[in-house]
C-alpha cells in the first residue's frame, strides 16, 4: 500500500447509458489504491471539468461508447486549457475506432483504451502518469 | 500559499481545491496553512447530514443545497466515503447524486475519503471544512460515512446535526439504543412516501418524549416522571429535537426541513449554544492533534526494533500491555 493516495475522476460524458466499463475500470482503480470519484452518467462537458476542478484531481478517465468522443473530447480539453489544467492527464476508453487515436493523442489524451483492454495495463498506465506528476 | 488562501478568500475554485488537497494530505500541510487562515473562519454554520447508507443523505443535501441557494446562501459540500480497509483505494460516488448542483458558481462540491478513520469522517475533515469557511461559504454541508451505530465524530465538527432515518429499518427498540440518535438535533425520516413512515416517526417521537419530564395518568393519579434526557450538546438550552418528514427525491418537506435547521441556527446564537460547540470542538481538536503529536514522537522515539520487541514481549506473556506503556512513557519523558 503506498502513501500516496491519487485522486482520479472517472466520468461519462454524453449520451449513452452503459457505464459497465467505466465501473470495472473504477473498481480496479479502487483496488489498487486509489480514490476514485465517479459522478454517474450522461455528463456534460462543463460538469466534467468543474468536478475535476474542485476535486483537484490527479487525473481524469472518460468513458465513451455513443460514438460522439471527437466533439466531446474536444470541447473537454478546450475546458481543461481555460482552467489552466493542462497538467491532468487525460485518458479514455470505449468504442474508439483506430483511426482517432492519433487525433485524440494531439488534442492531449494521453491514453486510449478499446475493448479487451488488459485491466492491469489500464491501473499501471494511470499509476505512471500521476506519478510522474506527484 | 499566502497567494493561495488569497485567491480563496476570494472564491477562486481552484485555489480552494488545492488548499484541501494539501491540509488533506498532510499534518504538516494543514500544520502551515490553518494557522494562517483561522483568523477567517468561525463564519460559516456547519451542518451535519449523518445516517445509514442508502438513508438518503446525499440525495438530500443535493436538494437542502438547492433550497439554500434559492436563499442565496453560498453552500459547500463535503461528502465522506469510506477508504477500503485493504487497500487504501476508495470509490467516492456522492457526486452521482448532486448533479442538479453543478454550473453555480456559488456551490463547492468536495468528496473525501474516509483515510482509515472510524468515525464518520476523515481526520483532515476539520481542516477542511476551516478552509472553506474561509472562502466565505455560509453554509458547510458536510455528509458522512454511511453510518451504524456509533460513528458520531459528526456532532463534534458541526453545529446542527441531522440524522436521516429511513422506515423499515429496525424495530423501536432500536430507537432507544445509545449511539447516533443521542447525536441529533434533528431528526428527518427520509422516504417518507413509503410503507411504514408513519410508525418510524411515531417510534423517534416516542424516544424523545422518554427523555422529557411530562405529566402521566397512571393508575389514575397524575404523576411527573423523572427527566432522563440525553446529555446532548443542546438540551441545557431546551431544543426540542423535531422529527422532519421528506421525499429528497421529489424535494418534499425540504423547505420546511430547512426552515428548521436555520431555527436551529438562530436558537444556537441566541442561546450562546454556539460558542459552546465552537468549545466542545476546539477541546476535541485540540485533544485530536495532541494523540497524533504523541503517536508521532512514540514513533520516532521508540525504534521499530524496540517497538517490535515490547509488542512481542506483550504478545508471549513475558510483559503485559500496561507495563509496556508505562515503560514507553518512561523513554519518552526523557
Amino acid at each position: 500500500m503506498e502513501d500516496f493516495k491519487p485522486r482520479i475522476l472517472v466520468a461519462k460524458p454524453g449520451l449513452d447509458g452503459h457505464d459497465r466499463g467505466v465501473k470495472v475500470v473504477a473498481r480496479a482503480l479502487r483496488d489498487a489504491g486509489m480514490e476514485v470519484i465517479y459522478t454517474g452518467l450522461r455528463q456534460t462537458p462543463e460538469m466534467i471539468v468543474e468536478a475535476a476542478l474542485q476535486e483537484d484531481v490527479d487525473a481524469i478517465g472518460l468513458s465513451i461508447l455513443s460514438g460522439a468522443h471527437m466533439p466531446l473530447v474536444t470541447r473537454i480539453m478546450a475546458l481543461i486549457v481555460e482552467n489552466e489544467m493542462e497538467d491532468v492527464p487525460v485518458f479514455l476508453g470505449g468504442i474508439i475506432p483506430d483511426d482517432d487515436v492519433t487525433a485524440l493523442n494531439e488534442m492531449g489524451v494521453s491514453g486510449v483504451f478499446g475493448p479487451g483492454a488488459n485491466m492491469n495495463s489500464i491501473v499501471d498506465f494511470v499509476w505512471e502518469k500521476v506519478r510522474a506528476r506527484a | 500559499m499566502q497567494d493561495l488562501i488569497e485567491q480563496a478568500r476570494n472564491g477562486r475554485p481552484r485555489a480552494i481545491a488545492r488548499l484541501i488537497t494539501k491540509v488533506e494530505n498532510s499534518r504538516s500541510g494543514a500544520a502551515k496553512i490553518v494557522p494562517a487562515l483561522y483568523k477567517f473562519t468561525g463564519q460559516a454554520h456547519i451542518v451535519g447530514i449523518t445516517g445509514a447508507p442508502g438513508s438518503g443523505k446525499s440525495s438530500l443535501v443535493n436538494e437542502l443545497a438547492k433550497a439554500l441557494r434559492r436563499r442565496d446562501h453560498k453552500v459547500a459540500i463535503v461528502a465522506v466515503d469510506p477508504s477500503s480497509p485493504f487497500t487504501g483505494g476508495a470509490l467516492l460516488g456522492d457526486r452521482v447524486r448532486m448533479r442538479d448542483l453543478s454550473g453555480d458558481k456559488g456551490i463547492f462540491i468536495r468528496s473525501l475519503a474516509s483515510r482509515g478513520s472510524l468515525g464518520g469522517l476523515s481526520q483532515a475533515t476539520a481542516a477542511v471544512i476551516k478552509v472553506l469557511d474561509a472562502a466565505k461559504f455560509d453554509t458547510i454541508l458536510v455528509e458522512t460515512v454511511g453510518a451504524g451505530q456509533a460513528e458520531v465524530d459528526i456532532a463534534g465538527a458541526a453545529h446542527t446535526t441531522l440524522v436521516i432515518e429511513a422506515p423499515g429499518m429496525g424495530d423501536d427498540v432500536q430507537s432507544i439504543k445509545a449511539g447516533i440518535l443521542e447525536i441529533a438535533d434533528i431528526l428527518v425520516v427520509n422516504k417518507a412516501d413509503r410503507p411504514g413512515a408513519a410508525r418510524t416517526v411515531r417510534s423517534l417521537q416516542t424516544m424523545l418524549q422518554l427523555g422529557q419530564t411530562m405529566m402521566v395518568n397512571h393508575h389514575g393519579r397524575s404523576m411527573q416522571t423523572a427527566s432522563i434526557a440525553p446529555n446532548g450538546s443542546n438540551d441545557a438550552d431546551n431544543w426540542e429535537i423535531p422529527v422532519q418528514e421528506t421525499v429528497a427525491i421529489e424535494g418534499a418537506g425540504i423547505e420546511d426541513l430547512l426552515d428548521v435547521i436555520l431555527v436551529h441556527k438562530d436558537h444556537l446564537r441566541a442561546t450562546n449554544g454556539w460558542l459552546t460547540q465552537e468549545k466542545l470542538r476546539s477541546r476535541r481538536e485540540i485533544e485530536a492533534l495532541l494523540q497524533a503529536r504523541f503517536m508521532e514522537r512514540f514513533q520516532t522515539a521508540v525504534s521499530q526494533d524496540d517497538r517490535d520487541q515490547l509488542i512481542t514481549s506483550v504478545a508471549n506473556r513475558t510483559t503485559d500491555p500496561y507495563t509496556a506503556v508505562a515503560e514507553i512513557f518512561n523513554q519518552i519523558k526523557t
